[in-house]
């Protein structure tokens, strides 16, 4: 019961449509009758109001006892703490409660077709009409659009304005009229990803967090939210080590030391990385606890994790050699299935959520001070 | 462990980062090395050092020290590397110091820690042999029985520090094979000593380093630290203590090659603009600005288990010297890379970096050598 989570889609995820088993159902609806889906959220949202210290003692008994997280999403990662920090006191009402109760699963929508690195470049159209916006245009890269209740939207209200200045922040319901999803299928096979076509969808004004044409704003605040989860999630899940157990079973074949020293050396290589990587994650983590603002270590996690994630794949499929080939059918197990999948799922970690030649942009000129 | 400075750890930092933009600059590093002077380091910028405390910061107070941490340690070494100040401090206080202070009797403890630690007197360990590579516990150097005391014989090459030295701590194998763990002896020999020979090596970095020849020298049974044949963990664990510190002091070294790019990127124009203005260079920029974060994380864990007497003091000294030297010689190339043409004269400073880097890298081990470590230390 409660076990721990092996891959991202085992996870419970919430919203409408889910389907739970019945003890996964039981696990959110205990946990989120005390707020601690949300441990750190305000009581009268519905959170738990714990400090981040007992927040932190919290997740660490959990961790201990090998429970799952009770729910996970873009809600409680994204949109609910921007609402916290920028929303009217009427959205966090709205928004917040069914964020923590697990009833609402939220998709973001931000890049388009001619929009990616560019994400300013965004050409989606939402005009006012009496308490209403028209949204007409597509968005891309939607993850989860399809299995998702409500949309967080970047539109454009000024065509004219300098265009992050003609920008804004939208909540979007995606049972609206005109919302219409197509789910896109990706080298691995699948994909969380879909396209979101929007004709002529009615949003109500009151819906809009910031200002109109402050929607960039909101946006920047969000990535802060983002980039911290993100080196988080590319953590493997599987408790030891892997790459090892791997080395062993395709090379040594046994407990002694990895036979190959080329693989042996890139293994070591990796984890002394990864270890470099978590180490600066909880430097972080400690400066914030301590009472310091987070410093620009901050924006190295994102290109950083996604990158050594990438090597630990394409290392894995070296590793596996031709048991790393197949595609399916026999003469493969299912996790050297897995494996390939997840390396060819991988290459998108250094392009999703700003790639990573943006992050090092953003590096130059934000840490550095490096001119335009 | 929690990965942050105290406040009193950030003053110290403070204090001595105006140290050194004080009393030290690239330019007296480079008059230093000009002078050819065999001690290759100031006399008095090292008693200024101990008179504000800094060579006793890690040794209980009844020798003297301020009972203090490797942490507080670290941010000192890591604004003398930020100069890249030759004053023997690292040798002193992690090979010499504290190898007596974990190994030594009481009464060596006594005698030899005051004066350590006010400066007047300066102690190093001469472990590095010709044909021992990075390991540490290769002891070719003999010591045999004579009379009620020993007499030694072998070579030991760039000693750190090691020319006007006072004394010499000096591994010798009292039994066992070349690269055995057990049958090694600490002896602490006083470098007046008949049958020793002190000579400065020249390496491309200035630094002070000797090569030593002991040819018949003898040694009473009270100079030898610790236990006859158990010299191997002790010594073990000073080289880790120099490896991290010598970590720190990288770090330092790095972050101010780093700045001195940066400042030429911001300043040096071709094509009528910035040069840093330019993708390829912002993205080299950003990346060795990666390495120094990803460094400091790793340094500061491996100063931080070396204050709380955490066991896993090997693999984070791997990890971080690792770290370190990838890092430091990544970032003196590109450094000299950047400046261009400039970067390969000698008028610039920024060749005392790349010179710098590659000694460091190599000193107690380089990458290759500390992930095969870790590797083993983690049983791959």
């Amino acid at each position: 019961m409660y076990a721990p989570l092996r891959t991202t889609d085992d996870a419970c995820w919430g919203g409408r449509k889910a389907v739970y088993p019945p003890d996964v159902k039981h696990w959110l609806d205990v946990m989120a009758e005390r707020g601690w889906t949300a441990p750190t959220w305000p009581r009268q949202y519905g959170g738990g109001g714990l400090s981040k210290a007992e927040a932190q003692v919290l997740s660490q008994e959990m961790a201990k006892l090998g429970l799952r997280p009770p729910l996970v999403g873009f809600g409680l990662t994204m949109i609910g703490p921007l609402l916290l920090q920028e929303g009217s006191e009427e959205l966090k009402r709205i928004h917040l409660p069914p964020i923590i109760r697990g009833e609402i699963r939220w998709c973001q929508g931000y890049s388009e077709p001619g929009a990616g690195s560019d994400l300013a470049g965004l050409q989606t159209r939402a005009v006012l009409d009496g308490d209403d916006f028209i949204i007409n245009g597509q968005k891309i890269w939607t993850s989860y659009a399809d299995k998702a209740d409500w949309m967080f939207i970047l539109v454009r209200t000024d065509p004219d304005a300098r265009k992050q200045e003609g920008i804004t922040f939208l909540l979007m319901d995606m049972d609206s009229p005109g919302v219409s999803v197509k789910p896109i299928r990706l080298i691995s096979g699948s994909s969380p990803f879909c396209e979101t076509f929007l004709d002529n969808v009615r949003v109500p004004r009151s819906q809009v967090v910031g200002r109109i044409n402050g929607g960039w704003a909101m946006a920047k605040a969000l990535l802060g939210h983002e980039r911290t989860m993100i080196a988080d999630i590319f953590k493997d899940r599987q408790p030891g080590n892997p790459l090892l157990r791997l080395a062993r079973r395709h090379i040594a074949d046994s407990e002694s030391r990895i036979a190959d020293p080329t693989i042996r050396d890139r293994i070591t290589q990796v984890d002394m990385d990864q270890a470099c990587l978590d180490l600066t994650l909880k430097r972080s983590q400690d400066t914030m606890k301590a009472g310091h603002k987070p410093g620009p270590e901050t924006s190295i996690f994102k290109y950083y994790g996604t990158e050594t994630n990438m090597r630990r794949r394409e290392l894995m499929v070296s590793i596996a050699g031709p048991q790393a080939l197949g595609w399916d059918g026999p003469g493969f197990e299912d996790d050297e299935l897995t494996l390939t999948r997840d390396w060819l799922r991988s290459r998108g970690n250094s392009i999703e959520g700003g790639t990573s030649e943006i992050q090092l942009n953003i590096i130059a000129k934000r840490v550095l001070g490096l001119p335009d | 462990m929690d990965l942050v400075l105290t406040e009193e750890q950030e003053l110290l930092q403070q204090t001595a980062r105006e140290f050194v933009t004080k009393n030290s600059s690239l330019r007296r590093i480079r008059a230093v090395r000009d002078s050819h002077a065999r001690l290759g380091y100031s006399r008095e910028l090292y008693s200024e050092m101990a008179k504000l405390g800094w060579l006793g910061i890690v040794f209980a107070e009844e020798y003297g020290g301020m009972a203090l941490g490797y942490t507080d340690l670290m941010v000192v070494l890591e604004e003398l590397g930020r100069g890249l100040m030759p004053e023997p401090l690292l040798s002193a206080v992690l090979l010499g110091g504290m190898t007596i202070a974990s190994a030594g009797s009481a009464t060596q403890r006594a005698a030899l820690l005051p004066p350590l630690i006010n400066g007047e007197l300066r102690v190093t360990l001469a472990h590095q042999e010709p044909r021992g590579r990075y390991n540490p516990l290769h002891v070719e150097t003999r010591a045999e029985r004579s009379g009620d005391g020993w007499r030694l014989h072998g070579t030991k090459t760039q000693v750190l520090d090691g020319a006007g030295a006072d004394r010499l701590i000096i591994p010798a194998r009292t039994g066992g094979d070349v690269a055995d763990r057990a049958g090694i002896t600490l002896f602490l020999v006083d470098t007046q000593a008949a049958g020793l020979s002190i000579e400065r090596q020249w390496r491309i970095d200035s630094r002070n380093v000797a090569l030593v020849r002991i040819e018949d020298v003898y040694a009473r049974e009270a100079d030898v630290l610790g236990t006859v044949g158990a010299g191997a963990p002790p010594l073990a664990a000073a080289v880790d203590r120099a490896t991290i510190g010598l970590c720190a002091e990288m770090l330092g070294s790095m972050t101010a090659a780093l700045e001195m790019t940066l400042e030429y990127l911001k300043t040096r124009k071709q094509f009528g603009v910035l040069i840093g203005t330019f993708q390829a260079l912002k993205h080299r920029a950003a990346k060795m600005y990666i390495e120094t974060e990803l460094a400091r994380s790793a340094v500061l864990a491996a100063h931080k288990a070396l204050d709380e007497g955490r066991p896993d003091v090997p693999q984070l000294a791997a990890l971080a010297k690792a770290r370190c030297s990838d890092a430091f010689v990544l970032i003196g190339n590109e450094a000299v890379q950047m400046h261009g043409g400039i970067g390969m004269t000698d008028e610039h400073d920024v060749g005392f970096f790349i010179k710098r880097a590659r000694a460091a890298e190599i000193t107690f081990g380089d990458a290759p050598y500390h992930r095969n470590r870790f590797a083993d230390l983690h049983g791959y």
